[in-house]
């Protein structure tokens, strides 16, 4: 065990690697050339259908001990990953692992196939139950929690290396072109899956929508896809966008989204060429009203809005108050119908997002964002992994990425979830350092990190109730007590990966 | 004593409820009308009023006026209610069915009462009663004199209607006398009007419509049941830059009056006296409140010193 910056004890081996620990946000550099495969020649101008999925995975040479992945742009209306689970098993395959863009709650269906043997380790991080099971010990699987960028980085540096990609492709042709704006599984931008088609060793394009070639506008292009398979479904349509995403009624959200709202209005970044990402949860749809309203009335034209986009982004680009958007991922179904007709909608590669291992990712160019949080800490360190009960639930999505690479980040949280202190002396898990954390704001009072000290005072200028990190926290115990901390045992089950590759925290198995 | 204490947005809070108890500090509305009475439901009078209690002794950071309302006084919880309520000092009691000048007469001195026993001033607890039935309606100038406690009146829209057997509108064509009565009684008085809730929390244009109506008539403040109805009434209370200018130059005319020995002077040729400085103090007062000056306006700037 070795102890990172953040007093945190790393293995120095985990799933049979060698692990670095986390030291700070900026300074481990990459050692390594971009990842390589053998390049492939395809003369024929036929089909490259297969078939289904068996007869896909059959022809792209799967075999034990292998690492495949796929996107998660169908969210929780994917069934490719359990069909396709499934097939594997039905061939024989074993010891397989899985290093999708993330693992969704419909994904539950691979618990048997863990406990089984057909998966062995998760190069991903996992949302609802696998992850629980997995910090009670009840499934033995290793796994890696990676960012956006994060994950991004290990494929492009052959960290993680994947075997077979089998890309979820809404509108595809049979060489192989496809996109993922039409079709019944339509989700939009391709973002994620881009990664994979560029680095993966065998690139499958899975589709229930086969179209006359070619599929136009050409997303991944034929020149990386090796096969097509055909499949009656991809998903759930209802599951893969929302029809609406809403702003929440919930006062105390309310209260929240006005002051991150005051927070950004005191940034002074709200001017010409402002950029300005959110989230897709009601709170964080408030504060994009908010910053509508402050936008139209300062006559404000912005540069871009990035990330996860939703119907409120597409709005106000077509409004004129941003230039453009970069979208890794659609969230609802008016952003899927923009990025599909509108040329400053551009889809963004999950490198090109944030991987801080390039020429310089969307983040970084990032005024103000906003970002969520199930737990913070008097360092203003951030926990979106692990919740009240030390399991392992959530993904860390873009969270790390977007507070290193936003000039201003504000992490937007109520201080008390259920009878829970929200703001406390120290996480459970470390997702994202407190070093990159700007703001954190909840309905008591807004704390401003000392790294932004005119922020701070731009604040209080405002009357903005500004509040010192220790002061929350105390509110918010002289209110819920002090919570009894959650016993781990000392086996570590999952790594939190920061950015960069190094290792931020570890997830330890809850003691029963 | 004139009262320039702001009352724009008075919530309601039920009783019963720990989790929206919690959140009184947060809100930025001037006061919280904390309820005992409508909100509370039978079987859970007696755990509401020890929870208002336990939560009033722990809330010691008092940012924001409190009231209770208890039970009307024909109740039998009422007296109850004071005896739990009122040894955790809230500010005041917002009295339901104010029918009568007796019935606030008959808390007046419940609450000497109380004073003298939890060794208070007496005056300490105010009252602001509901003017709320027919009967409120047409007492309402009598009932506005009954005590010194009485911070205003209240008109309570909701009951009001029920017991003329009508429906509130949107609109509130129906309610216009009674609210003209209401404010006819306080401004006699020299007291604040506050007026009713608006019921529909989704529907912000009409909160907007009806709240700009009143403070058009005259009312202070108004009463509500949602937060998010807080920022929408503040708006239309908020004074418009050229008031808060004329009040600035109002204050400063009346302080140079002052130092002239007189207690009337022209501004731009209209005269400048005693009711228009209280009216200028006022929108000053707001004006502080909404962060747009930071200048604090007292008993002395608009008296003068004896």
């Amino acid at each position: 065990m070795a102890l990172n910056s953040l007093g945190r004890e790393i293995p120095e081996i985990f799933a049979g690697k060698n692990q670095i620990p986390y030291r700070d946000p900026w300074s481990l550099q990459p050692h390594a050339e971009r990842s390589t495969r053998a390049i492939r020649r395809i003369s024929h101008n036929g089909s490259k259908l297969v078939g289904g999925l068996r007869e896909a995975i059959i022809a792209s040479g799967l075999k034990d001990g292998m690492t495949i992945s796929t996107h998660h742009s169908l969210r929780n209306g994917d069934r490719l990953l359990n069909d396709l689970i499934k097939e594997i098993d039905a061939l024989g395959i074993r010891d397989i692992k899985i290093a999708s863009s993330s693992v969704h709650i419909v994904h539950a269906e691979l618990i048997p196939y863990i406990r089984k043997g057909v998966i062995t380790g998760l190069e991903c991080g996992v949302n609802g139950l696998i992850g629980e099971l997995i910090s009670k010990g009840e499934l033995d699987c290793p796994v890696i929690v990676r960012s956006h960028g994060g994950r991004a980085r290990s494929l492009i540096t052959g960290e993680v290396a994947v075997d077979v990609a089998f890309l979820a492709a809404p509108c595809c042709d049979e060489y192989g072109n496809f996109n993922g704006y039409y079709g019944p599984s339509a989700c939009g931008s391709l973002g994620y899956a881009q990664v994979d088609a560029q680095h993966a060793h065998k690139v499958v394009a899975v589709t229930d929508n086969l179209v006359p070639f070619p599929a136009v506008p050409v997303g991944i292009p034929q020149s990386v896809v090796d096969f097509v398979a055909q499949v009656p479904s991809l998903g759930d349509p209802k599951k893969i966008v929302s029809s609406t995403t809403r702003v929440t009624t919930d006062p105390i959200g309310l209260q929240i989204a006005k002051y991150a709202a005051m927070v950004i209005e005191a940034s002074g970044y709200v001017k010409d060429g402002f950029s300005f990402q959110t989230g897709t949860g009601g709170i964080s749809l408030s504060v994009a009203e908010h910053v509508r309203n402050m936008m139209r009335k300062g006559k404000v034209k912005g540069s871009f809005g990035c990330g996860g986009i939703t119907g409120y982004f597409v709005e106000m680009l077509e409004e004129g108050l941003f230039e453009a958007l970069f979208d890794v991922q659609c969230f609802d179904l008016k952003a899927v119908e923009s990025i599909g007709r509108n040329q400053r909608h551009q889809e963004m590669t999950a490198g090109t997002y944030a991987n801080p291992f390039n020429c310089g990712s969307v983040v970084n160019r990032l005024d103000c964002a906003i970002l969520s949080a199930t737990e913070v800490d008097v360092n203003f360190n951030v926990n979106v992994n692990t919740e009240s009960m030390g399991y392992l639930l959530h993904n860390t999505g873009g969270h790390c990425d977007v507070a290193a690479g936003a000039k201003v980040s504000i992490v937007v949280a109520p201080s008390i979830r259920g009878r829970l202190p929200i703001v406390r002396d120290e996480v459970t898990t470390i997702t994202t350092p407190g070093e990159t954390v700007g703001v954190i704001v909840t309905e008591r009072g807004i704390a401003v990190n000392d790294n932004l000290p005119e922020l701070k005072e731009a604040l209080i200028k405002m009357r903005a109730p500004v509040k010192d990190i220790r002061q929350l926290r105390d509110e918010v115990y002289a209110i819920t007590g002090i919570p009894k901390p959650i016993e781990f045992e000392d086996k570590v089950v999952g790594l939190i990966e920061y950015r960069d590759g190094s290792i931020i925290d570890v997830v330890r198995q809850v003691r029963p | 004593m004139a009262d320039y204490k702001l009352r724009r947005s008075l919530l309601y809070v039920p009783g019963n409820m720990p989790s929206m108890l919690q959140n009184i500090p947060l809100f930025q509305c001037d006061a919280v009308q904390i309820d005992l009475e409508d909100a509370v439901p039978l079987s859970e009078k007696d755990a509401a009023r020890i929870l208002v209690r336990r939560y009033l002794e722990n809330y010691k950071d008092r940012n924001k006026e409190i009231l209770v309302r208890i039970n009307g006084l024909d109740t039998k919880w009422a007296l109850d209610d004071l005896k739990a309520v009122l040894p955790a000092l809230p500010n005041g009691i917002r009295l339901p069915k104010a029918d009568s000048p007796e019935i606030v007469e008959r808390l007046d001195t419940l609450l000497t009462e109380y004073e003298e026993e939890l060794g208070l001033e007496v005056g300490y607890f105010r009252i602001l009663p509901s003017i709320e039935t027919a009967q409120g309606v047409l007492n309402a100038a009598k009932t506005a004199l009954a005590s010194e406690r009485l911070i205003g009146l209240a008109f309570g829209a909701e009951d009001y209607t029920a017991t003329m057997e009508i429906n509130r509108t949107k609109t509130g064509e129906e309610l216009f006398n009674a609210r003209m009565n209401v404010l006819w009684g306080a401004k006699a008085a020299g007291i604040q009007a506050i007026d009713s809730i608006f019921a529909d929390v989704n529907d912000m244009e009409s909160l907007r419509k009806e709240t700009e109506l009143i403070k058009k008539l005259g009312f202070t403040g108004k009463c509500m049941i949602n937060p998010r109805q807080i920022d929408i009434i503040h708006d239309v209370f908020a004074p418009k830059q050229e008031e808060v200018d004329y009040a600035l130059e109002v204050i400063e005319a009346i302080k140079r009056a002052r130092e002239m020995g007189t207690g009337v002077i022209s501004l731009k040729g209209k005269m400048i006296d005693r009711p228009v400085v209280v009216r200028a103090a006022r929108v000053l007062n707001t004006a502080r409140a909404h962060g747009m000056v930071d200048v604090v306006i007292n008993e002395e700037d608009i008296n003068g010193t004896e």
